[in-house]
This record gives C-alpha cells, structure tokens and sequence, in this order.
C-alpha cells in the first residue's frame, strides 16, 4: 500500500559505513595510494559523503586528500529553459586540478546530467590526468553514458520515488530511505 | 525574478538579498584562469548606452561574456540616433532581432521604463538621469556587507551632489530598506528639498555629517547635469566638501571610503584617500561584474 509518507530505509548506518570502507579501499587501490589524488564533492549532496571518504582514506594511509567542493548551477542543461533559477552555491577548488587524479563524489546517480555538468566545470578548471566518479547510490534511470566507478549500493527505484542520503552531521541518523512521490 | 530591473524604489529586502546572495557566488568566477562558464550560451544581450560610459559598460559587457551570452555594445554617437531615430523606433528596431535582454543608460529619467513597456525582452536600467541607477547601488550594497557583514544599523554618509545623482538615489532606496541610517550631506542647493520623507537625515556640515560615520559614499559633481551656477567656484566646493585625510578621521576609525568612479582627484575625494587603506573603491569595481552577472543570471529565461 502507498501512502502519502511511504518512506523505506533501505540503507541503515552500518551498511553505509562499510560501503564508504569499501570505495576509500578501491579508490587506493586504482590509483596505488594516495599520490596526485584530490576529492571533489558536488555541491550539496556529495560534501558530507566526501569527508567520509576522506577520513577514511587517513585512517587507512594516514595521508590528508585535498578536498574541493562544487557547484554545478552553472553549469546545468536547464539553466536557462526554467524561469526560477536554482540557488546557487559557491565553487570553493582552493588547488590546481592539472595533472590531478580526481575523483568525484555524490550521494545519489540518477540521470546523469549532473555528472555531466560537474565533468564539463572541471575541465574547465584545468586538465586532470583522470576523473573517477564515487557515489553512494546508483539508483538507475541514466539518459547519459555515464557510469560510476565506485558504487556503494545499486538500488533500482522507480521514477516516482526520491532516494534520499542523510548522513549524521547533517542531524538524524545515518540513513538512505526511499520515499514515495 | 521580476522582467526588468527599473530602480530600487519597488526591491524588497528578499529580492536584493537573493542579488547580493548570488553575486556573491558568481564572484568566484572572476578568480579562475578560464574565466567563463557555458550557463547563457545562446542569450543575447544588447548594451544601447546613450551617455558616456567606461566601467558599467565594460562591466556589463564582461559580465555577460563570463556567462557566454553574446554581449553587443551599441553606443549612440555611432549609431541610427544620430539620423534622428526615435527611442521608440531604436526598441523596435532591436527587438525585431530577438535580443533577450537590453541594457540601457540614457540622459533622460524613465527611457528604461518607456522600453519595458514597449518591449517583451527584459530591460536593465544601467542609469537614467537623475534617477536611478540600480545595479550601482546593489553593488554598492556588496561591497558593503562584504566589508562591514551587515548592512543593518550602519550609519551611512553620502556626501557630494545629491540633487543631480542616480547613484545616492538608488542607494537611499536600497540602504533605507536593508535598514541602514543614511545621511546626505552636501551644498544646500545641490540636496533637494523634502528629502528627508525619502528616511534620510541631511547635514549640510561635512564634519558633522561624518560623526561615528561606518560607510562614507562620496559621489562626483554632476557638471553636465547641473543648471546654471549652483556653488561659486570648484575650488570652494573642494575646500567645504572634500574628503582629506584630517576630515576623514571624524569618521568611525574602522569606516570604509566608497566612490562610484569616476573620481576627481583633489574635488571630492583627496588623492591619499583615495588610493588610502580604507578606500574600497577598486573592491565596488570588482562586484560591479558579479553583481551584473548575477542579475544577468536571474533574469535570463524568465519568461519561457
């Protein structure tokens, strides 16, 4: 039964914590350590996953990965065609991204435009050597050829449901619900 | 967002805020090597300035550019106006080329507005007359958040020819409203009469006027606009009205200088204080574009 509130937890703290293990292990590994790495979170939903996987990073190789965060307004399909623009947020990149290997972060993949966006602001701040792309929930639907390289979970959800992240510092409990339309 | 941005007379505390809010991000822009980001590909935007202008049209002109929209400046000397075209027949004649948004800065008060009638496209005033001019005093308004965090409760001075400036009126609209105090000072005959029901408080002694100031505004001598002799000499104006370095310290100690260009050197503002610690006149040019872009942003599209 729907009803108007229908909300699923579908991910709890533990499960979140050990794919965020997971995809700082992975990232290390791809790239052999730490070196020539930075993380970039797109603005908003990646930031807080990005310190997760920052900190996590330290605890395994006891190095600090530069971390930049980035707003994607700018750079959006339907900037224009929406008469109520977005709000925007500010880019804050305080490195040279030349010759760095990147990875990006957000919390949920869906359509992709958003990835595409953050690609296009990126190369538009210099030429990295890679872009990797982290998230913590591929929820499916894709009109872009993108793929992300490091997945916490894959959670097929139909067009008419929101997957939410919530993550502690933002208040609550860490959680990924699915929530119906 | 509204179609036009006409003046500040009618802006509330949330739409200057949403501004000063997005300036503030677009400000960033401004700091990269690739100084450019694709959001207005495909928006034209026309500059039909009327009156001279260096820093707004070039400010206006980069801020578009920075936002990839195609910026054309159309300035009257070389142009059908001076085959005798009217203002009406120039809109028209642009607007059957599908510009999106026209910037305009004419001599005459209310040309913004007679084309916002005319015209589907969104118009920008960038100074009529006597006036307004709006994206002055909202960057204006930046800069001093910015520097001060807060625009509320400080005590502004705005000092020079009140009469004849769109610049002081466009601030006392838009600093009255974000709770400012403001004062006018300035020659009796260049500060209008009944002033005051704008919320302002005028003193014509500059010493005064700077008492415990925390934002001191100083604006040019209109010569072109003004009538007939209005004070007996320059020299006599610089030596009442002149912000020197003695005259400055009436001010609070932490108090910033602002100057919306172009200055007179040794007129309104003395040379050392100026290019002195607490001018942030330079800092008004740089939010010029981010503000200008940030209105460019707004508007664009917002009619589809």
């Amino acid at each position: 039964m729907v009803t108007e509130n229908a909300k699923r937890v579908v991910m709890d703290a533990e499960r979140i914590d050990r794919s965020i293990a997971r995809i700082a292990y992975e990232i290390l590994e791809d790239n052999k350590g730490a070196g020539d790495l930075v993380i970039i979170a797109v603005r908003s939903g990646g930031i807080l996953l990005s310190r997760r996987i920052r900190k996590k990073i330290a605890g395994i190789e006891a190095v600090e990965i530069p971390m930049g965060i980035l707003d994607i307004t700018l750079y959006r399909d339907d900037v224009v065609m929406t008469g109520k623009k977005p709000k925007m947020g500010e880019t804050d990149i305080p490195f040279s991204l030349n010759d760095k290997k990147i990875v990006l972060v957000d919390d949920v993949i869906f359509t992709g435009r958003t990835i595409r966006a953050a690609m296009d602001a990126l190369i538009d701040f210099g030429r990295p050597r890679v872009i990797r792309l982290a998230v913590l929930v591929d929820r499916g639907h894709r009109e872009l050829p993108i793929r992300p390289d490091y997945v916490g979970e894959k959670l097929p959800s139909s067009l008419w449901e929101n997957v939410n992240v919530n993550l502690s510092e933002s208040g609550g409990d860490d959680e990924v619900v699915i929530l119906q339309n | 967002m509204r179609k036009d941005i006409l003046g500040l007379s009618d802006f509330s505390v949330d739409e200057i805020n949403l501004v000063l809010d997005t300036a503030e991000s677009f400000r960033e822009i401004s700091t990269r090597t690739i100084k450019k980001v694709p959001t207005l590909r495909g928006i034209t935007v026309i500059n039909l300035f009327y009156e001279a202008s260096t820093r707004t049209r070039t400010s206006f002109e980069i801020a578009a550019k920075r936002l990839s929209a195609d910026a054309i400046n159309i300035s009257t000397s070389t142009s059908s106006v001076t085959k005798g075209e009217t203002l009406a027949d120039t809109a028209k004649t642009l607007e059957a080329m599908s510009p999106d948004i026209i910037v305009i800065r004419h001599a005459c008060a209310g040309a913004p507005h007679i084309l916002a009638r005319l015209l589907g496209q969104s118009i920008i005033n960038a100074g009529d007359g006597s006036h307004e001019h709006p994206t002055q005093a909202l960057l204006d308004m930046l800069t001093i958040r910015q520097k001060k965090g807060t625009i509320q409760d400080l005590k502004v001075v705005m000092i020079g020819d009140i009469m004849n400036s769109r610049v002081a009126r466009s601030n006392m609209y838009g600093l009255t409203r974000m709770g400012a105090r403001v004062t006018v000072c300035g020659p009796a005959m260049l500060i209008p009469r009944g002033i005051e029901g704008m919320g302002v408080t005028v003193e014509t002694n500059m010493r005064k006027a700077l008492q415990d100031a925390d934002v001191v505004m100083m604006l040019r001598m209109q010569f072109e606009r003004q009538q007939g002799a209005v004070f007996p000499s320059v020299r006599e104006y610089a030596r009442l009205f002149c912000l020197t370095v003695p005259m400055l310290e009436e001010a609070k100690d932490d108090a910033i200088v602002m100057h919306p260009g172009p200055i007179n050197r040794g007129i309104e503002i003395a040379p050392e204080v100026a290019d002195g610690f607490r001018s942030v006149i330079l800092d008004q040019v740089t939010n010029g574009v981010a503000v200008r872009m940030a209105l460019l942003y707004l508007l664009a599209g917002g009619r589809q």
